[in-house]
């Protein structure tokens, strides 16, 4: 039996998009998997959001609204997901992997014994039973995992399945959480907004990464003018984050993050393994370089051998004109 | 006041890793070995704590095969961490996240460490889910992404990362704590470094040592299992085109025919 639960996670003023994309997904597996089809969303504020997510198909929500999970801290969030899954025994949690995600899934999983799998880019149902599919040495293998536990718990990677609506309507039930000694004891005393962060690497659907071939940290602005004008992400290659251009939760390879957008464009990224294992699963590949031997062109989809400084700011411009239009 | 560092042995990042087709688990036969980096920035974050005379001893805590010890010696004891505790037995191999953080669990209260800190992720399975693992198998406070870390009177505060922004956080010891890369800049070891490493503490303990019930790890406690492995044909490259001023609305037309703009 019991169903498929969806931790939905609430921040600002909107549900991420990737916990969306899951309850999505969510909806395709509960065919299979049985229902129902609940989403628990912890927060702060949260009460009057919680409906939306019945026109993602959530049949049930479960709300908890309390100040200490306001606070990007997951322990609290772990003490009301785990209590809940205690009075149903779901028989899969599904979790958006966002920071917040991956802090919640893990401590979940501890606390429930269930087997947790850090990372999906596909879930399917073989044999009524739930199997996730995770890229590991950068996507050059695919694993599928399976469950021994009673509760499957997996984490899944954004832009990995659609978000679509449905327009079904959700009862909503609300939660009184209690929460253990050790997940309270954390405190925030205070908080900033980093500023440029406007779209997260992991969630964005279009990432412009800049490296080595900028030349400057100044240089970063034609790369951020291209992704101000996609609405993209803003990436950086190891070589320009180690030398200080640009700030480390923007890197992406093999120390850095691992990204699967639908476009990633590489400007003045030469593409060495431990920048490509962190971006090679990505859609579709679009590389601009002033070497021609670069091996970023070797797995790229369009390649333009040139100079980024006259390449980049000349696209932006088409950009632009294109959406005036 | 003690702290326990986890660190891992992972292979050599600018090597290609595989997983072996018999056990479908990571092959750790082939190829050289390293220190985990991320872990270095928690092993110096810990000596700089212990340098600034706020903690006693550095522990680097570990679970692995028994090699393991030489990596994690040049990596870890040669910047200057006081000794290595790895815990190294058949039972634990194939452990899942569930199994990993039992084990060090564990080991961590039987090395009695108030303090314990982790790198942001390991290089080979990049799950970057055990600091919140261990937190929760310890029912101690954690919190993860320290972007900076302050002792006072047994009392920790930091920034830490979040997907919006930096939160000051402020917890009382006993925590677990995971660091970024921005919290500082590892050491290099020192020749000294290098060579008195040699003669710090070096154990290796089974599971039954530190009373790990062998039924909660390795294969025999693992939640997951992999039923499948496949080895996508490696990305082609496409088209490849000289600027000739038309770069851009090259790349463009490009984006167009794939309706991404």
């Amino acid at each position: 039996m019991p169903g498929i639960l969806v931790v939905a996670e609430h921040a600002g003023d909107r549900f991420r998009r990737v916990s969306l994309e899951v309850l999505s997904k969510a909806r395709e597996l509960k065919e299979e998997l049985g229902g129902p089809l609940a989403a628990v969303v912890t927060g702060h504020g949260v009460a009057d959001a919680a409906s939306q997510l019945g026109a993602y198909g959530a049949e049930t929500v479960y709300v908890a609204d309390h100040e200490a999970l306001g606070l990007r801290l997951a322990a609290p969030h772990v003490d009301v997901i785990a209590d809940l899954q205690q009075q149903h025994g779901f028989s899969a949690i599904l979790v958006g992997a966002t920071a917040l995600g991956k802090d919640i899934a893990a401590a979940l999983a501890v606390r429930l014994g269930a087997g947790l799998n850090s990372d999906a880019t596909d879930l399917t149902v073989v044999d009524g039973r739930l199997r996730a599919r995770k890229p590991i040495f950068g996507g050059q293998n695919l694993v599928d995992k399976e469950w021994t536990t009673d509760t499957a718990i997996t984490l899944v990677r954004p832009n990995s399945f659609q978000a679509s609506e449905v327009g079904g309507s959700a009862s909503v039930e609300a939660l009184a959480p209690t929460f253990r000694p050790h997940s309270t004891a954390v405190g925030v005393t205070g908080s900033r907004a980093t500023e440029g962060d406007k779209v997260s690497l992991e969630e964005a659907s279009i990432i412009v990464s800049g490296g080595r071939g900028l030349g400057a940290p100044e240089n970063f602005a034609v790369v951020e003018e291209l992704a101000a004008e996609l609405g993209a992400a803003v990436g950086a290659s190891r070589a320009a984050v180690d030398a200080g251009w640009y700030p480390h939760p923007h890197q992406v390879g093999q120390t850095g993050k691992t990204v699967s957008p639908n476009l990633y464009i590489a400007v003045g990224i030469s593409g060495a393994i431990q920048h490509k294992v962190g971006m090679q699963t990505s859609d579709v590949i679009v590389a601009i370089n002033k070497d021609e031997e670069a091996p970023i062109f070797s797995f790229a989809d369009f390649g333009v051998v040139g100079d980024l400084f006259q390449i980049v700011p000349k696209l932006t411009e088409l950009i632009r004109a294109r959406k005036g239009a | 006041m003690k702290i326990a560092v986890c660190v891992k042995e992972v292979p050599d990042t600018t090597a290609e890793k595989r997983l072996d087709p018999s056990t479908f688990r990571l092959d750790r036969s082939a190829g050289d070995t390293m220190l985990n980096e991320f872990d270095k920035y928690a092993v110096e974050e810990a000596i700089r704590l212990k340098e600034a005379g706020l903690a006693e001893e550095v522990v680097l805590v570990s679970v692995g095969p028994q090699k393991a010890v030489d990596s994690l010696r040049q990596g870890g004891l040669a910047m200057g961490a006081d000794r290595l505790v790895l815990v190294s037995d058949e039972a634990i191999a194939g452990s899942d996240y569930l199994g990993t953080a039992r084990v060090l669990a564990k080991l961590v209260e039987s090395v009695g460490a108030e303090l314990v800190l982790l790198g942001a992720e390991s290089t080979d399975a990049r799950g970057g889910v055990m600091a919140a693992a261990l937190g929760e198998a310890l029912q101690r406070p954690w919190f993860t992404a320290a972007n900076t870390l302050a002792l006072e009177g047994g009392t920790l505060t930091g920034e830490r990362q979040t997907d919006d922004g930096v939160d000051s956080v402020t917890v009382a010891l006993p925590a677990i704590v995971s660091v970024t890369k921005a919290i500082n800049e590892p050491r290099y070891p020192s020749l000294k470094g290098i060579m008195g490493s040699k003669k710090k503490p070096q154990e290796v303990r089974s599971a039954a040592e530190i009373g790990v019930d062998p039924g909660q790890v390795g294969a025999a406690g693992a939640g997951t299992r992999v039923v499948n492995v496949e080895t996508p044909p490696p990305r082609q490259a496409g088209v490849k085109v000289k600027d000739e001023g038309d770069g851009a609305q090259k790349i463009l037309d490009f984006l167009i025919e794939r309706k991404i703009v």
